[in-house]
């Protein structure tokens, strides 16, 4: 398992947040891909600033709980509100949830026709309707500080998978999102760019965005989740703090888990 | 499992220093044409023979090619006291040369028809204008928003020119126009117009959201591609203007255009939509969790994408439709195979069809190689960043 450079909680912790409102709140979601029952009265609420990893086997619905948050799922029963608004048909909901909520995915999906600074300003300047030079400049802003902005004008079939998904990541930021999810950001990527993108993550972390992030990566989960939730056939079995979680599991369902990736 | 937070891993008391070991070339082979004559001609007596045949036939065959159309040709035929001209000469060849005199006698008829012999600068303009506006969208510098309106003002100015009646040029009733105008103008304005159609269609068959519009595309495309071109061309022709009101006619070379336009975006459309299915999925979600419209998803993520996957097979169905513009003969339209066909009807030039035929081939070629040959550069120009 990958460790992730060691961020003192302390520093973590110290950041202000846990606001009243919560950010995204699901409530009693259902969702069947056809006959199959994929996600099971799933009720969650993740507060502004809260980080939250998403752990579970595969096939335990944790992406499609997460990809029903900015609706690349639709969810057949129960609601969920993000940022105030709830997710409806409506066409302007929609829109304004999803320039809200930054995505970061398993198979980093950059545009491969663009240059990595096109990627990084098309949506602001098509949805934020961000004059280009400013977009510009948010644009090497954030890829200063994914640690990359040397390769602002290459394409992205010439980076590395470590670098693409760093991209990804600024790309996503450049919208000025309040909740960024991650689906699986380093589980298409070799052992030795792991790390690279973890710290950009855990460098977001520290700067109290709310995250909700889909991983396998327990070392990160302890660095720098508020709260680790625990998925199993469409349900979530378990949720807590990192330490008691992992340490002294309540269910022999998440203490199998924990054995099975733990172990080897 | 707990490595220093820099990535050094310099030697320690206890590991020793790695070093990567240099590259080596590969190894060395013969090079040089009398290497690759050996291995590839002459591996084997078998092998020399037939290439010896296959040599001496390419060689004989060559300089009968070049007795035909230069040796023994015939560049020019002098004319008869009654005006005709004189194909004695040519005839007694009895095919042992070319009769290139027909070309010189009947170019101008071949390229431009039966408009007005006098007028004939009006059509060659055309050509020209069509070639350099061909030329002009083929340079990627000139891509840019102004491009439209050259194409506009261009296109204008083929029209003014071909039908005249303004600016004391006389007027040409549509039915005189004939030869290589013909062909260009049918082509241009197919592939034009064609084109965005088939973007449409393509997108409204793939549409989840508008059943209507889906089924109206699935039907468009199946219906035109069920029935061949003549009998569209047809349906245009003749069973199109029954159903008009009293007193109205659509012009017959403007029928045929829009029966070109309606067939070939059908193929069109589906090769679009072969591009569009081939794009990962990933692509359509990274857009839509950006935020992103559906028409700008499909303006600056899906269809620069998809399209660049499919400029083979569309300029396939380019070059096809160039070629099928010459079906527009049996609705009697003149265009420039059949004013080929039609400049040796007269007695005088009667069996010199080979010669005709050559050259009007040669022309269709040149357009359709260019084709061939830009978009080849175009694929390479737009997949250079991207490895497939």
């Amino acid at each position: 398992m990958q460790q992730v450079a060691e961020a003192p909680r302390a520093a973590l912790d110290s950041v202000a947040r846990v606001d009243a409102k919560p950010m995204i709140s699901m409530d009693k979601v259902n969702k069947w891909f056809g006959a199959l029952h994929v996600l099971r009265d799933v009720t969650i609420q993740v507060a502004q600033g809260e980080r939250v990893v998403v752990c579970g086997p595969s096939g335990s619905g944790k992406s499609t709980m997460i990809r029903c948050i900015n609706r690349l799922e639709t969810h057949q029963e129960g609601t969920i509100t993000v940022d105030g608004i709830e997710l409806t048909d409506d066409l302007r909901n929609l829109d304004a949830i999803r320039r809200e909520v930054g995505m970061v995915f398993q198979s980093f999906n950059l545009f491969p026709h663009l240059s990595i600074l096109d990627n990084c300003t098309l949506a602001p300047i098509w949805v934020r309707k961000m004059p280009k030079k400013e977009a510009e400049d948010l644009a090497m802003e954030y890829l200063t500080r994914v640690r990359i902005p040397e390769q602002a004008k290459k394409y992205p079939m010439q980076l590395s998978g470590g670098q693409q998904q760093r991209v990804a990541i600024a790309r996503a930021l450049c919208m000025k999102p309040k909740v960024m999810l991650f689906d699986e950001p380093t589980s298409a990527l070799d052992p030795e760019m792991i790390k690279e993108v973890l710290d950009v993550m855990v460098d977001l972390a520290r700067d109290g965005m709310t995250m909700m992030v889909v991983t396998h990566e327990m070392g990160f989960a302890r660095t720098v989740a508020d709260r680790v939730v625990f998925m199993d056939r469409g349900e979530i079995v378990e949720q807590g703090a990192p330490e008691p979680l992992f340490n002294n599991p309540q269910t022999d369902r998440l203490r199998l888990f924990l054995s099975q990736i733990l172990g080897h | 499992m707990n490595p220093p937070a820099a990535s050094s891993y310099a030697g320690t008391a206890d590991s020793t220093i790695w070093t990567p070991s240099d590259a080596r070339p590969p190894p060395s082979r013969v090079y040089g044409p009398i290497a690759w004559l050996r291995k590839n001609l002459f591996s084997s007596w078998l092998s020399s023979a037939v290439t010896l045949a296959l040599i001496y036939f390419i060689i004989t065959r060559t300089l009968s090619l070049i007795d035909w159309a230069f040796i023994n040709a015939i560049w020019s035929v002098p004319a008869l006291p009654n005006g005709t001209a004189d194909t004695r000469a040519c005839r007694a060849l009895e095919g042992a040369g070319a009769c290139w005199a027909v070309i010189a006698e009947k170019h101008r008829f071949i390229l431009f028809g039966t408009y007005p012999f006098d007028q004939h600068w009006r059509p060659g303009l055309c050509i020209l204008l069509f070639i350099g506006l061909y030329v002009v969208s083929a340079m990627k510098r000139f891509w840019r928003k102004e491009l439209a309106l050259i194409w506009i003002a261009v296109l204008t100015l083929i029209g003014i020119l071909m039908w005249g009646g303004i600016f004391g040029l006389p007027y040409v009733p549509q039915e005189r126009w004939g030869g290589l105008p013909i062909t260009l103008i049918l082509a241009t304005f197919g592939i034009a117009l064609a084109f965005p159609i088939a973007v449409f269609v393509a997108l409204g068959r793939r549409s989840t959201k508008m059943p209507a519009v889906k089924i109206l595309c699935v039907l468009y495309v199946e219906l035109i591609r069920g029935v061949p071109l003549i009998s569209v061309l047809f349906m245009a022709s003749v069973m199109f203007p029954l159903f008009l009101p009293e007193g109205i006619t659509i012009d017959k070379l403007l029928r045929a255009q829009v029966a070109i336009i309606l067939f070939t975006a059908a193929y069109l459309a589906e090769v679009i939509r072969g591009g569009l299915q081939a794009l990962p999925k990933g692509q359509y979600e990274a857009a839509d969790a950006m935020g992103l419209t559906y028409w700008q998803k499909t303006a600056f993520i899906i269809l620069p994408q998809a399209l660049r996957l499919v400029i083979p097979p569309m300029v396939n169905s380019f070059i096809g439709l160039f070629k099928d513009t010459s079906l527009v003969l049996i609705i009697g339209i003149f265009d420039l195979l059949t004013a080929g066909k039609t400049a040796i009807v007269e007695p005088a030039w009667q069996g010199f069809g080979v010669e005709v035929y050559v050259v009007v081939g040669l022309i269709y070629f040149i357009f359709c190689f260019a084709m061939s040959q830009y978009s080849q550069n175009l694929e390479t120009e737009f997949n250079k960043h991207v490895r497939r």
